[in-house]
């Protein structure tokens, strides 16, 4: 029977260290299940977050030797097993427990975030008229299942710990969502310049890198909201045309 | 079995520190050799100021040759007012126009980021430096004018075709009358054009400016197929950028080889 080594990280806030436990592998495994294997079999307190097993609720979220990736859509196969596998939790946010982290401060912002603001219905019965073509683009960033991976590379949040002035990756693919609709009427160029530090991404493509559901955060969120920025602060020429054209 | 294992968890790792296994600084690496090679050569070819032209063939480092000694030259020859302490090229007055394009470029701004100011060295790797001021602040706010930059860049595909369209003239030696042909030059110089027109019309600047900034596109058919079309150039934006790189540093070595004699440009009809 094949076998895989795993370095897991054991602590909570105050501190921790990285244990050593070795478990039977069984075919289609993936990482979530061996940890739940362990759990089982040596590590019965072992902390882990998970619920739909199914790459969906975006719960699982841990750094799988040093890169961020959802436990259960990471095959054991897909891993080299002579070496130790390591695991540990976002390092993007604060440790709770093992592999579990406090990932409140993503709800607190998403709540500082200009809601969307439709125009006035269309039709008496309240209704609008879109049309897909137009939807096309928002709907790929409404895949997003908030696992906070693009949040856990952003190495603005990882190594800088900016966590007061960028919102990271995930709140600017919420902010072009919201930004993009061709129903909404609200403005929010000057708060992502001034508040929520869109100009501090360098747009390494690393959140797009991770993100499991494959949405293309920085070439389809990031930077179009960051051109966006450049038309309302940056760009003379455009401001004059906006200003004879009074659009 | 379980066994205590002392590492602690790397917060705020130092520069380089990774749990990452294998080989993660190869791309960074490829990068610095792929970028720093291209600067050095198109910065020696730059301040040559010879062999930069063979027959109708001009190499795309010197065009369009605004001043010159060649019969590309636009406005004659070197212009009186440049200062003579100045070294001169007549690529000096034009290459920093591509240049600030590709500098400003939003695929290059994240590769040499990663690749020469280690910021951060690759995914998930501890950085050199605690500090960070992004792309909100001096001088990196500076990197906002690509859009000015890319209405040159589009400008100089319009020139590099209009070349295209010379290098199909070829002068006989003897009577000096002009013929009409395809040499191999002609077919490298066009396929610089073709490589250059994908980068710089898979721009992400022109992306927004040509639809991309309006969130209603459905009654706009033309301004829709032109974002669908420079959307899916886009795509493969960083695929062009290195092409287009690699090519266009051909190109000037293509040229630059036939004029010193070393290379024998064939003409295929």
């Amino acid at each position: 029977m094949r076998t895989a080594t795993f370095n897991i990280w054991r602590g909570d806030a105050d501190g921790g260290e990285f244990k050593e436990y070795t478990t039977e592998l069984s075919e289609g495994m993936v990482v979530l299940d061996a940890m739940h294997q362990v759990q089982a079999e040596q590590a019965q307190d072992l902390a882990i977050r998970w619920n739909c097993k199914a790459g969906k609720c975006g719960s699982c979220s841990a750094e799988v030797n040093g890169m961020p990736k959802l436990m259960c859509m990471t095959r054991m196969s897909d891993l080299p097993t002579d070496e130790p596998i390591t695991i540990q939790p976002l390092k993007a946010f604060p440790p709770i427990k093992d592999l579990v982290t406090d990932v409140s401060w993503n709800y607190e912002v998403k709540k500082k975030i200009t809601p969307f603001k439709p125009r006035e219905p269309d039709f008496e019965d309240g209704s609008w008229e879109m049309h897909q073509s137009d939807v096309d683009r928002i709907q790929e960033f409404r895949k997003c299942i908030e696992c906070y991976l693009c949040q856990d590379v952003c190495h603005v949040l990882r190594d800088h710990h900016m966590h007061e002035e960028f919102v990271g990756p995930r709140f600017l693919v919420y902010s072009a969502a919201l930004e993009m609709h061709p129903l909404d009427t609200e403005e929010r160029k000057k708060e992502l310049r001034e508040d929520k530090g869109v100009g501090l991404c360098n747009i390494t493509k690393c959140c797009t890198k991770v993100c499991p559901e494959g949405i293309t955060i920085t070439d389809n969120a990031i930077i179009p909201l960051k051109e966006r920025v450049v038309d309302d602060a940056y760009d003379p020429i455009t401001k004059l045309v906006q200003l004879v054209t009074k659009k | 079995m379980s066994k205590n294992v002392t590492t602690s968890l790397p917060v705020a790792s130092s520069f380089g520190e990774t749990m990452r296994p294998g080989k993660w600084w190869i791309e960074p690496l490829a990068v610095v050799l792929g970028l720093g090679f291209f600067i050095t050569y198109s910065t020696w070819a730059a301040f040559q100021g010879e062999h930069y032209h063979f027959g109708n063939y001009l190499s795309p480092f010197y065009s369009p040759e605004l001043f010159g000694e060649s019969h590309h030259a636009v406005f004659g020859p070197k212009p009186s007012w440049w200062l003579s302490w100045l070294p001169w090229s007549p690529a000096f007055l034009i290459l920093w126009a591509p240049g600030g394009f590709r500098f400003t470029c939003y695929y290059y701004r994240g590769a040499y980021y990663k690749a020469f100011w280690a910021d951060p060295p690759s995914c998930a790797v501890g950085e050199p430096r605690k500090s960070y001021w992004g792309e909100r602040s001096f001088p990196l706010i500076l990197q906002n004018v690509h859009r000015y930059f890319m209405y040159l860049a589009l400008l100089f595909v319009v020139f590099l075709s209009y070349d295209v369209w010379r290098a199909t003239f070829f002068e006989d030696a003897v009577t000096g009358i002009e013929s009409r042909g395809i040499g191999i030059g002609t077919i490298v110089l066009a396929i610089n054009v073709i490589l250059l027109g994908g980068y710089t019309l898979g721009c992400h600047s022109l992306r927004h400016l040509i639809g991309g900034k309006l969130n209603v596109l459905f009654d706009k058919p033309i301004r829709r197929t032109a974002h669908d079309c420079v959307t899916c150039l886009n795509r493969r934006h960083m695929l062009f950028a290195w092409m287009s790189l690699f090519w266009v540093g051909f190109s000037d070595v293509y040229v630059r080889l036939c004029s010193m004699g070393i290379w024998t440009d064939w003409r295929l009809f």
